[in-house]
C-alpha cells in the first residue's frame, strides 16, 4: 500500500512502484479527467501537477512520488486556473475535448510563471500538448485572453 | 468521413447484394429494421420512464427529444459526437424551434431506431455519422421535432390555463399568457408528452431564428470539457469491470498459431488471458495490470497469408501502374487524344501519397456487459450503430434487439470509428464472451495498438497530364489514380460501379474547371493493408494533385493562379465566389513583405466549397513555415457560424499536419510507426494564424467537418513553390524539403 496526496486528499492505493501515476489516478483512485493519449510523454493528455509543476503522469511512477502532492484537473484551483477554464468555455476552445485537461494544466502553469506570454512563449510552453482536433488557434487566443483578464 | 452516399443510391444496391453476403443479411435482411429498432428505443431508460405518472421525467416527445420535470431539454442525437460539434448543431435546431432556454439543453447519443435515425444522406436505411452529413440529415428532422414539442407544450398550457393556444408565447423556456400566467417547460412536460404531436408543424421563418445562425452562441459542452468532467468511452467504469488489452497480429493477415500465457497469469492483477478471433486478450483488474501481463505473453504467429510487402515496394508498384493504362474509367469528356495532339504545350507530373493514421487522441476502446436477462450492452463510439448491433448479436447468439448500444462521445475519430467489421466494438464482445461473461469488460488499445491496427487513409499515386493551346487555354487533361479501394469487398461494395470506387476519385472526377477533353482513370490495387475513410476521404489526395497541378498549368500558361482558375469557372459559380472572397480577404493583389510567399487552392467536398490562400515564410536554410491561412467557405446556411469557423481552423491544422510530416510506412509488412515520436501530427508551434470567412447563404446547410481539410495542402505547396522553387509532389513535405 502506498499513500498519495491527490487534490488534497490522502489515498491508500495498492500499487507497485513501477505503476504509472496516470493509471493510479484513473483506475485506482477513479478520477477520470486526466487522459491517456500515448503513454510515453509524447502528447501531454495526462499532464498533472506534482508539487505545482506539470509532469506527464504516464511517465511518472508511483515509487518516485514520495510525499509530493498531486493535483489533477479535478483539483485545479486558484485564480489563474479558474480564469483559464472560464476563457476556454467563453472562446469555445475545445472540440472533442479529450486533450483539454492537459492543455489547461500546461496553460495554467505557463500563465502562473509568465503572466504576459508572447506567441513564441506559448508555442514553447504548449508544444508538448498535442491536440488532434488542432484547436491550437484558439488555445493561443485563450491564453492571451486569460492573460488579459488576469491583468485587469 | 463517409463519402456523400446519397448520389449513389445506397439501398437498392446493397439489398441486391444481400444474398451474397452473410454480413449484409445480418444487417439489412435479418433486420435492425423499424420494428426492432423501436423496441430498442422503448427499452432505453429515457423512454421507459417517460410516463405522465412520473412527474420528474424524462418525458418523451419524439425519438428526438425528452423534457424533464425540471425543464431540462435533452436532445437525442442520431449523430455521433467526436468533437465536430454535431451535438451542438442538432441542439441548436431543436432549441430554436422550441424557444428553449439554451442553458437548460443537453444532448445524448442514441441508436437502434433506424426509421427515426437513419441517415437521410445515406439513403435512410442505415444510421451513421460521416461524410459531413450531420446537418444534411438533421436539418428538417430536428427542427420539426422542436416545433412539434413546442406545439404540444403550448396545447398543454392552454388547456391548463383555459386560454386559446394562439395567445401563448414562449421565450427562453418560459410559457406566458398576457393574463400574467407563466410556467416553465417542466411544469407542462408530463401533460404535453401525453398529447399526440401534430403530424404537420410550421417551422419558423429565418427572420425569427434566435439561435440558428447566431454567431455569439456558445457550445453547450465547452465548460465540461474545460473542467475534466466530460465522459468518454475510456471513462466508463462499471461495477466489477475488468480491463483488457489486445495482442494483435504483428502483420496484417497473420493468424495465431499458439501462445503461452503462464508467465502473464502470474502477474499481479492479471485475471485471464483469452483467445479471440482478433487476437489474444489479456484481462486485468486495471489497465496497468493488463499491460504488464501482455508483456509476459509469448505468441507464435502463422504469417503465411500475411501482407509482407514494404510501403516502398508498394509505391514503386503503384508508380509502375500509374504509367500504364488505367483499369477503369471514372470520367471521359471529349476526345482526349486529339486534345493532347493539338496542344501547344503538354506538361506531366506524378504525385505520391502515403498511408495515414487517424490517430485520434483517444485510442480506440469499447465496453461490453452481458446482463442476467440475456441482453448485452456496449458502450463505445458507435459511428455505425446498426452494424455494430448486428455484429455483436451474432457473436453472442441473440437477436439484435437484445443488444443495447450506449453511444459515447469520443476523443476524435476522423472516420476511424466508422468501420465495417465492428473492430474494437466486436473485440469487446469477443472478450466478454471468452471470459464467460463473468464481468463487464473494457478493451482499451494503447497508442501503439491504435497506430498499428491499420484502417489507414490508403496510399495513392496520381499521374497527371495537361495540354494547353497557344493562348494558354487548358484543352486536355488526364488523371490516373492508383491505390486501394475503401469500399470494395465491404458492406458498401455495391457502390463500386464499373470498377470505380467513388471514394478513390472524388475530387478528381468532378473538377469545376471547363476542360473540353478529359479523362480520369483508376487502377485499384489489391493490398492486405486495411484502409478506411480519413477526414475528407478522396479529397485528401485528389484535391492536392489537381490543385497543385493546375498551378503548374497556370504557370506554363504564364497566368496568375487565381485569374487562370477564374477563367475556367462560371463567374457566378460557388468556386469562383469563394476564390474571389479569399483573394480579397488575403489581399492577393497586394505585395507581400519580403520573405513571404502565397499560394491558393479551391476544393469542393461534401457539398461545400472552400478556397484557401496560404502564406509561408522561409528561414533561408530551405525550411518553410506556414504563417497564415485565409479561408473562404460556402457551406450553405450556417447553423453555428462559430463552429463552422472552428471546424475550418481545426481542419486546416489537421490537413497541414498530414502533408507536412505524417506518414505510415511498412517494412516487410510491419508498420514502422507506433507512437507520436515517429508519427507526427501538427503541434502548436507549426499552427498558422487562420482566418475564416463564411459566405452568406440561404441554401440548406452542407458539410463542414471535413471540407476545411482538402485545400490546405495544395495552397501551402503552391506557396512553397513560390518560396523555394520546388514543386512538392511526394508527401509528406519533409521528403522534398529535407532532400
Ligand atoms: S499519455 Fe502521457 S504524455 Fe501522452
Ligand atoms: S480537442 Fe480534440 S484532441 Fe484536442
Amino acid at each position: 500500500m502506498v499513500t498519495l496526496t491527490i487534490n488534497g486528499n490522502e489515498h491508500q492505493v495498492d500499487a507497485e512502484a513501477d505503476m504509472p501515476l496516470l493509471w493510479v489516478i484513473r483506475d485506482l483512485v477513479g478520477l477520470t479527467g486526466t487522459k491517456f493519449g500515448c503513454g510515453m510523454a509524447q502528447c501531454g493528455a495526462c499532464t498533472v501537477l506534482l508539487d505545482g509543476a506539470p509532469v506527464r503522469s504516464c511517465q511518472t511512477f508511483v515509487g518516485d512520488i514520495g510525499v509530493a502532492k498531486v493535483t489533477t484537473i479535478e483539483g485545479l484551483a486558484g485564480k489563474v486556473a479558474k480564469t483559464v477554464q472560464t476563457v476556454w468555455a467563453d472562446l469555445d476552445v475545445p472540440q472533442c475535448g479529450y486533450c483539454q485537461s492537459g492543455q489547461i494544466m500546461s496553460a495554467t502553469d505557463l500563465l502562473t510563471n509568465n503572466p504576459k506570454p508572447t506567441d513564441d512563449d506559448i508555442d514553447a510552453a504548449m508544444t508538448g500538448n498535442l491536440c488532434r482536433c488542432a484547436t491550437y488557434h484558439r488555445i493561443r487566443a485563450g491564453i492571451h485572453e486569460a492573460a488579459k483578464r488576469l491583468e485587469a | 468521413m463517409i463519402p456523400k452516399l446519397m448520389q449513389y443510391v445506397v439501398l437498392p444496391t446493397v439489398q441486391a447484394q444481400a444474398s451474397r453476403r452473410q454480413f449484409l443479411l445480418g444487417v439489412f435482411a435479418a433486420g435492425t429494421g423499424i420494428a426492432v429498432g423501436y423496441r430498442i428505443l422503448a427499452a432505453s431508460p429515457a423512454v421507459a420512464s417517460g410516463t405522465p405518472a412520473d412527474e420528474a421525467g424524462p418525458h418523451t416527445f419524439s425519438p428526438y427529444l425528452t423534457i424533464d420535470g425540471d425543464g431540462k431539454v435533452t436532445v437525442l442525437s442520431s449523430q455521433f459526437e467526436m468533437g465536430q460539434g454535431s451535438y451542438n448543431g442538432l441542439a441548436t435546431l431543436v432549441a430554436d424551434e422550441l424557444d428553449a432556454d439554451w442553458s437548460a439543453i443537453d444532448v445524448r447519443g442514441v441508436a437502434g431506431n433506424v426509421k427515426a435515425y437513419g441517415n437521410v444522406a445515406f439513403g435512410g436505411a442505415i444510421q451513421g455519422t460521416g461524410g459531413s452529413t450531420s446537418m444534411v440529415t438533421s436539418w428538417e428532422r430536428y427542427r420539426k421535432a422542436g416545433a412539434a414539442a413546442r406545439a404540444v407544450l403550448v396545447a398543454a398550457a392552454a388547456s391548463e390555463w383555459g386560454v386559446p393556444p394562439a395567445e401563448i408565447t414562449i421565450e427562453n423556456g418560459v410559457l406566458a399568457h398576457p393574463s400574467g400566467k407563466t410556467g416553465g417547460f417542466g411544469a407542462f412536460a408530463a401533460k404535453a408528452a401525453a398529447i399526440p404531436t401534430p403530424a404537420d408543424v410550421k417551422l419558423k421563418q429565418p427572420g425569427d431564428w434566435k439561435l440558428i445562425g447566431n454567431a455569439k452562441l456558445k457550445r453547450f459542452d465547452s465548460a465540461r470539457k474545460a473542467n475534466g468532467t466530460e465522459q468518454y468511452t475510456i471513462d466508463i467504469k462499471l461495477p466489477g469491470m475488468l480491463t483488457a488489452v489486445m495482442i494483435h497480429p504483428p502483420l496484417f493477415g497473420a493468424k495465431l498459431k499458439s501462445f503461452d500465457a503462464a508467465a502473464a497469469r502470474a502477474v499481479k492483477g492479471v485475471v485471464d488471458v483469452v483467445e479471440t478471433p482478433r487476437g489474444i486478450a489479456v484481462v486485468g483488474e486495471h489497465m496497468w495490470a493488463a499491460m504488464k501481463g501482455r508483456d509476459a505473453v509469448t505468441v507464435v504467429w502463422d504469417e503465411t497469408a500475411a501482407e509482407k510487402r514494404s510501403s516502398q515496394e508498394l509505391m514503386s508498384m503503384y508508380k509502375d501502374l500509374a504509367g500504364k493504362a488505367p483499369t477503369a474509367v471514372a470520367r471521359k469528356d471529349g476526345d482526349v487524344e486529339a486534345g493532347f495532339a493539338a496542344a501547344a504545350k503538354v506538361i506531366e507530373a506524378s504525385y505520391e501519397f502515403p498511408y495515414l493514421a487517424h490517430a485520434a487522441m483517444e485510442p480506440l476502446n469499447a465496453v461490453a456487459r452481458r446482463n442476467e436477462d440475456g441482453t448485452l450492452e456496449i458502450w463505445g463510439g458507435h459511428q455505425f450503430p446498426d452494424v455494430y448491433q448486428t455484429l455483436a448479436s451474432q457473436i453472442v447468439g441473440i437477436t439484435p434487439d437484445k443488444v443495447q448500444l450506449h453511444v459515447m462521445k469520443t476523443g476524435g475519430s476522423f472516420g476511424r470509428r466508422a468501420v465495417f467489421d465492428g473492430d474494437v466494438v466486436v473485440e469487446a464482445v469477443y472478450i466478454a464472451k471468452a471470459i464467460g461473461y463473468r464481468a463487464p469488460v473494457k478493451v482499451q488499445w494503447t497508442r501503439e495498438d491504435d497506430m498499428r491496427a491499420g484502417r489507414y487513409r490508403p496510399a495513392y499515386v496520381h499521374q497527371l497530364k495537361a495540354g494547353i493551346d497557344s493562348s494558354g487555354k487548358l484543352v486536355a487533361w488526364s488523371a490516373h489514380v492508383v491505390g486501394q479501394s475503401i469500399m470494395a469487398k465491404t458492406m458498401f461494395d455495391g457502390m463500386v460501379q464499373n470498377g470505380v470506387d467513388p471514394t478513390s476519385v472524388e475530387g478528381a472526377n468532378n473538377l469545376p474547371y471547363v476542360i473540353p477533353n478529359q479523362i480520369v482513370g483508376l487502377t485499384t490495387t489489391d493490398v492486405g493493408v486495411p484502409v478506411l475513410w480519413w477526414r475528407s476521404v478522396g479529397s485528401t489526395h485528389t484535391a492536392f494533385a489537381a490543385e497543385t497541378f493546375i498551378d503548374e498549368v497556370a504557370e506554363a500558361a504564364g497566368r496568375d493562379p487565381i485569374e487562370y482558375r477564374l477563367s475556367m469557372l462560371e463567374p457566378q459559380s460557388r468556386h469562383a465566389t469563394v476564390l474571389k472572397l479569399a483573394a480579397e480577404k488575403a489581399g492577393w493583389t497586394k505585395p507581400l513583405p519580403k520573405g513571404r510567399f502565397r499560394g491558393v487552392s479551391v476544393a469542393e467536398s461534401f457539398g461545400s466549397v472552400v478556397a484557401q490562400i496560404a502564406e509561408v515564410s522561409t528561414d533561408g536554410k530551405g525550411g518553410v513555415k506556414v504563417e497564415r491561412v485565409v479561408a473562404a467557405v460556402d457551406c450553405g446556411l450556417t447553423v453555428n457560424p462559430d463552429q463552422v469557423r472552428a471546424q475550418v481552423e481545426g481542419g486546416i491544422g489537421f490537413g497541414l499536419g498530414a502533408i507536412l510530416g505524417e506518414e505510415i510506412t511498412l517494412t516487410a509488412g510491419k508498420v514502422d510507426q507506433s507512437n507520436f515520436d515517429a508519427y507526427t501530427p501538427l503541434r502548436i508551434d507549426a499552427m498558422p494564424v487562420v482566418e475564416v470567412h463564411i459566405l452568406a447563404s440561404a441554401n440548406p446547410p452542407t458539410g463542414i467537418g471535413e471540407p476545411g481539410v482538402p485545400p490546405v495542402g495544395p495552397a501551402v505547396a503552391n506557396a512553397v513553390y513560390k518560396a523555394l522553387g520546388k514543386r512538392i509532389r511526394v508527401m509528406p513535405f519533409t521528403k522534398t524539403l529535407n532532400a
